[in-house]
């Protein structure tokens, strides 16, 4: 008995230094979620680091903030509420500046603009929005194009949601979808190997924003950002990261 | 068919109506969804249960049988489905089948191009695999010496089974069996990894939009819901079939 008491407190005491761990070192080090799943924006690599232009973003803010920063993966269903459970204290992800999202957290100031483009296979006779009634169409689930779809489009096309970008891509391949909505610069770097796919109709233009995202009330942390970000912007450091991605400005 | 969606749809409409007055917002205004989602879990469940039910049964007769190679048949069908979790197959035959397309597939195509069928396929297969073991327990649990009185008396072995050992089998595997069908309950959800709406991926669409964690409890509640009836109906029928003295 005695001994069983002695196991409980000693299990007690690890599992508190555990607990305390991460809080204890949360005063130095900024850690920042991204998804992991949105080449070329958030991806991992063969060695399962995190790369992408999200990523190269955070960590360039964090440098002009002469802050210790650490990438994290996390599911994008589970982002916010990641986020707001204290698990990481900012999210770099591409996500998009909405009223939906602004209840829950707030945002830095936009570091790109996105707008969409619906995705079909050449020769599908697909011209834009309107060519999609009676069609299947899919979005990733959470996201302006999934809001989009589902009330622009889902009256008469059926919408199907994916989890990730890259599960919506493989559907579209298989041929289970006739088009795509996507965000365009991911979608514009993944039909660089697949010639036989091309952008439908003209672009969604729904004035959209993309902002790194911080617990509601961190203002800190936001006005930081803020101001790494106009840094960044000013000695040409963005402008470098966004020709490594893309021969135009995304800003 | 028509009628089933008319039913569903009078159900929807009925219940969200009565429960508007004491429902918070948020599950007013998803209140369709749920409910929708709701019988798509109920769909798959029943469906794939009266499948794999007789399938379940022909699987552990073949693995009791005396033919070597329907044992071993059947030995492996189980090994397989119950050694890999049910995600792995659910992408295994969504994602992965799904990639040779309509030309690879040929006529298999229609039933691969819909999530809901892959779903069922699978839910179908994984509950077999799983219950033809709790039955084959059930039969080895017969002693052995009706079967030795049943050979006695002249009756061939289809009869023996159908009249003396199975009856018998299904009365000692059927707790099992009921937790067995309590778990593919919950493996359902997992249909929502492969776009399927069921109680599951509804949830998730309605959280997609609002992000707040009550929708979960929302959840939490249906499927307690349904685990509650359905543990009802399997005990009344495992009430049906008890013998005195047994």
């Amino acid at each position: 008995m005695r001994m069983l008491k002695q196991l409980m407190f000693a299990s007690l005491v690890v599992a508190g230094a555990i607990a305390a761990g991460p809080a204890g070192a949360q005063q130095k080090t900024i850690t920042i979620a991204t998804e992991g799943a949105y080449p070329p924006f958030n991806a991992k690599d063969s060695t399962g680091a995190l790369i992408g232009f999200d990523v190269d973003i955070a960590k360039a803010l964090c440098e002009e903030m002469k802050a210790k920063c650490e990438i994290v993966a996390q599911d994008w269903d589970g982002i916010i509420p990641g986020l707001e459970a204290k698990k990481y204290d900012a999210i770099s992800a591409s996500m998009s500046i909405t009223d939906e999202r602004k209840q829950k957290v707030d945002f830095t100031n936009p570091y790109y603009s996105n707008y969409l483009r619906i995705l079909a296979k050449k020769g599908s006779g697909i011209t834009g929005p309107d060519g999609l009634k009676g069609k299947t169409v899919g979005a990733q689930r959470s996201t302006v194009a999934a809001t989009y779809s589902e009330d622009k489009l889902g009256r008469t096309s059926t919408v199907k949601l994916y989890d990730t970008q890259t599960a919506a891509y493989s559907d579209l391949e298989a041929g289970r979808l006739d088009a795509l909505v996507s965000d365009v610069y991911p979608a514009y770097d993944w039909l660089k190997d697949k010639p036989e796919y091309e952008f439908v109709g003209e672009k969604i233009d729904l004035n959209d924003k993309i902002g790194i995202a911080v617990r509601k009330g961190d203002t800190e942390l936001q006005s930081a950002f803020n101001k790494a970000l106009k840094a960044i912007r000013d000695n040409g450091t963005y402008g470098k990261l966004n020709a490594k991605y893309f021969p135009f400005d995304i800003f | 068919m028509d009628f089933y969606f008319d039913a569903k749809i009078w159900a929807s409409d009925t219940v969200c109506a009565a429960l508007r007055p004491v429902s918070p917002t948020l599950f007013a205004t998803s209140c369709g969804r749920f409910i929708d989602g709701f019988f798509v879990s109920i769909e798959l469940l029943v469906i794939a249960t009266l499948i794999g039910f007789p399938l379940a049964i022909g699987l552990a007769l073949a693995r009791t049988s005396r033919s070597s190679i329907l044992s071993a048949l059947s030995y492996s069908y189980s090994y397989v489905f119950r050694g890999t979790p049910l995600l792995v197959q659910l992408w295994i035959f969504y994602y992965g089948f799904g990639a040779l397309g309509a030309s690879g597939l040929g006529l298999l195509w229609p039933l691969f191009r819909d999530a809901y069928s892959v779903g069922l396929i699978v839910l179908t297969i994984n509950t077999s695999a799983y219950s033809a073991e709790i039955i084959r327990g059930g039969i080895v649990n017969v002693p052995n010496g009706q079967l030795e009185a049943a050979v006695a008396s002249g009756m061939s072995w289809w009869t023996t089974m159908r009249r003396i050992v199975l009856p018998q089998a299904l009365r000692i595997a059927w707790p099992a069996y009921s937790n067995e069908v309590l778990l593919l309950l919950k493996g359902s959800a997992l249909v929502s990894t492969i776009t399927v709406l069921d109680l599951m991926g509804q949830t998730r669409t309605i959280f997609a939009r609002s992000y707040s964690l009550d929708i979960f409890v929302y959840a939490v509640i249906l499927y307690l819901i349904l685990s509650g009836g359905l543990t009802v109906l399997l005990r009344w029928i495992e009430m049906r079939m008890r013998l005195p003295g047994y």
